[in-house]
């Protein structure tokens, strides 16, 4: 096949995808018709540009950092600020485009605070932008005409000023409104891996000093790429403020920029879909989940710890392990043993949860005694035996677990035999 | 014409303890010119304040009559000098493919560009395949460079550093750890591809130095003691004693 040829099956291929998530966006409202899973699914496109455009610099570029909800929440400030002046009539701009507003903050805002954070790399930079982001979320208190203080910013979405006569008031218009932002934000951001500047991103995290041999100032590369990065993030803020009609100073703050963090690697860094994956699934957990148990970010940071130590490719990285495998036809070499790895997994994570969810009955609970409804039974986390239960079914799960954990190793090392031996690509 | 090279009374101190005592090199244009020396006597230290990774304590380098100690190693490599290293330097994560292509990037011209897609630059493009064909690597084109044979990464890393189209070429022990037949593969390809270059190299192999190199300089505690051709290094009697005579 030539050159030529491969290049246009690329391309097709590539529409392709794209096309099919455009799709997924429009028909999914049609599966999960719920008022609250159109907001879920709302901030899932929110939060896929926002992690995208966070891996722009932790997967891309190689930069560590704990400040990027600063061009998120400050992207969103201005967006509000902005429908403000339209609700006001002092300005004029379609609210389809308002997005933008966010994202011309965000890219300020990246290039003033860039411009001094990435003069260093490494820890130099993780640190610097620790401090940025924890200067501006204390900030807010000082300047509370434009974070609003302890109430934050509010506005009414409506303004009458819009490109496509609809009036974004019901939030299914919202949730396209975001769907179309997100699928023009991720073309954007996947095409830009596929630039100049995109390539030396990744030539100056592979390889800092062989990319100045090869010309390439690193700071300036650095610097351009934390600018784009957060323009995307502002993007996504601006689109935070259209759906949730609020911003306040936390939105600035650290503990968003830990939870963009958080779903970036858990959906994995290495790949450019890694970001998207995370978002939805930590998404989903902290709508889901947070409604049924307070410990939720206990499992979660339980979740984070697991896939750092055992997957630090993410969930992206863990898919992409199984294409060489999958190419070959040997994926059901590997799948039983998946399966006998499964229910000791259950069982410990059945345990583990009757503990934790037990726990936080003792403290928390205005009676203690009064029983917890989990896996379809009464739990009563006074008793004895139910701590004896849950903790010999963690106990047996993991040791269960690393039992069956040699099963899939040896099953792997017989993949990869045979793969090596038909010379199949690794 | 002005030298290619110039190097005039470099002294390199790091806190008190001085490695280049006062070093005078001049490399014609097209000249390939070897380092010799015992281990410890500078010679790494001399390219890295060539290619700018550190700066002189003392003295002036010149790149075809224009300063250019004390400049960053992209503003030297942008004055047409390139360097390889002697610890493989590669962009690990990338293919073969991808590191030909970013070490291109700048030579033609695309600085920063967000608005081009690398993809459809058909002359950046032609240009990466042409050097995958030249090194003899099309066969691994798609690879990431970790993932390569000692010897394939000692290649890429030697195309690397020359496809940016650089004319003064620094080596950095271009053959350490190769077998014998590796060895020659890899001289024949470095002859090859740096035709009408400046060559600058250092060598432990004294096979590959006699064989390859116009002129050699012998470097001795932070000291050029001895500068001239081949047949003439050989002769001589102080090189001899201090260096030639002692290990091999």
């Amino acid at each position: 096949m030539s050159h030529s040829q491969s290049s246009r099956t690329a391309l097709l291929w590539h529409i392709g995808v794209w096309a099919l998530f455009a799709l997924v966006i429009v028909v999914l409202p049609y599966i999960f018709t719920s008022s609250s899973s159109i907001s879920m699914m709302s901030q899932m496109g929110v939060f896929i540009i926002f992690a995208l455009s966070y891996n722009m610099l932790l997967g891309q570029a190689g930069m560590l950092s704990f400040g990027h909800a600063v061009y998120f929440g400050l992207g969103g400030f201005f967006t509000l600020h902005a429908i403000r002046a339209v609700n006001d009539e002092v300005w004029q701009f379609p609210l389809e485009l308002m997005p933008l507003v966010g994202g011309v903050g965000g890219l300020a805002f990246g290039i003033i605070f860039g411009s001094i954070s990435t003069r260093r790399a490494g820890v130099t930079f993780a640190m610097i932008t620790l401090g940025i982001g924890s200067m501006v979320e204390s900030s807010a208190n000082m300047f509370t005409d434009f974070f609003g203080g302890e109430s934050g910013i509010s506005g009414n979405r409506v303004t009458d000023v819009t490109l496509f006569g609809f009036s974004y008031g019901p939030s299914i218009e919202v949730y396209y409104l975001i769907g179309a932002w997100t699928v023009m934000a991720a073309v954007a951001m996947y095409l830009l891996t596929k630039t100049p500047l995109g390539r030396i991103s990744n030539a100056v995290r592979d390889n800092p000093e062989r990319a100045q041999f090869v010309g390439y100032n690193t700071t300036i590369a650095r610097f351009i790429q934390f600018s784009l990065s957060g323009f995307f993030a502002g993007i996504a803020g601006g689109l935070f403020a259209i759906m949730f009609e609020i911003m306040t100073a936390p939105n600035v703050g650290l503990v968003q920029s830990g939870a963009v963090l958080l779903m970036t690697f858990i959906g994995g860094v290495g790949l450019f879909f890694g970001p998207i994956i995370g978002a939805v699934l930590v998404t989903y957990m902290h709508t889901a989940l947070s409604g049924f148990s307070e410990g939720w970010i206990l499992y979660f940071g339980l979740m984070f710890v697991f896939m750092v130590m055992y997957a630090p490719g993410g969930i992206a990285g863990v898919i992409y392990a199984h294409a060489a495998p999958w190419r070959a036809g040997l994926l059901w070499r590997l799948l039983p043993s998946y399966l006998l790895v499964l229910l000791p997994a259950l069982l410990a994570i059945a345990g583990l949860v009757a503990v934790v969810e037990m726990g936080y009955q003792l403290s928390l609970a205005y009676d203690p005694s009064s029983p917890i409804d989990l896996f379809y039974m009464q739990i009563n986390a006074t008793s004895l035996w139910s701590w004896l239960v849950a903790l010999l079914g963690l106990a047996v799960g993991i040791a269960g677990v690393l039992a069956t954990a040699r099963v899939v190793r040896a099953r792997w090392a017989g993949v990869n035999r045979s793969m090596q031996a038909t010379g199949a690509k690794t | 014409m002005s030298d290619a090279l110039k190097l005039a009374n470099v002294h390199k101190r790091f806190g008190e303890t001085p490695i280049i005592r006062g070093v005078d090199l001049a490399v014609a244009p097209g000249e390939r010119h070897a380092i010799i020396g015992p281990n410890g006597a500078g010679k790494s230290t001399l390219f890295n304040l060539i290619s700018g990774r550190y700066t002189p304590s003392e003295g002036e380098i010149a790149l075809h009559g224009k300063r250019i100690s004390g400049l960053a190693p992209h503003q030297i490599n942008r004055r047409g000098l390139s360097r390889s290293f002697q610890i493989t330097n590669l962009f690990q994560n990338m293919t073969v493919f991808e590191n030909l292509r970013c070490s291109l990037l700048w030579a033609q011209g695309y600085k920063y560009s967000f608005w081009h897609l690398v993809g459809r630059q058909t002359a950046l493009n032609e240009a990466a395949e042409q050097w995958l064909e030249r090194l003899g690597l099309s066969a691994r084109r798609d690879v990431p460079a970790s993932l390569l044979t000692y010897a394939e990464q000692r290649t890429l890393e030697i195309g690397t550093t020359i496809a940016g189209g650089a004319d003064v070429i620094l080596l950095d022990e271009p053959t350490a750890g190769m077998g014998l037949a590796e060895r020659d593969h890899t001289m024949a390809m470095i002859s090859e591809v740096t035709q009408d270059k400046t060559l600058l190299m250092v060598e432990h192999d004294m096979g590959v130095v006699f064989e390859l190199a116009d002129r050699i300089s012998v470097l001795v505690y932070g000291q050029i003691i001895a500068s001239d051709t081949p047949e003439a290094i050989r002769a001589n009697a102080a090189v001899q004693e201090a260096y030639l005579g002692e290990a091999h």
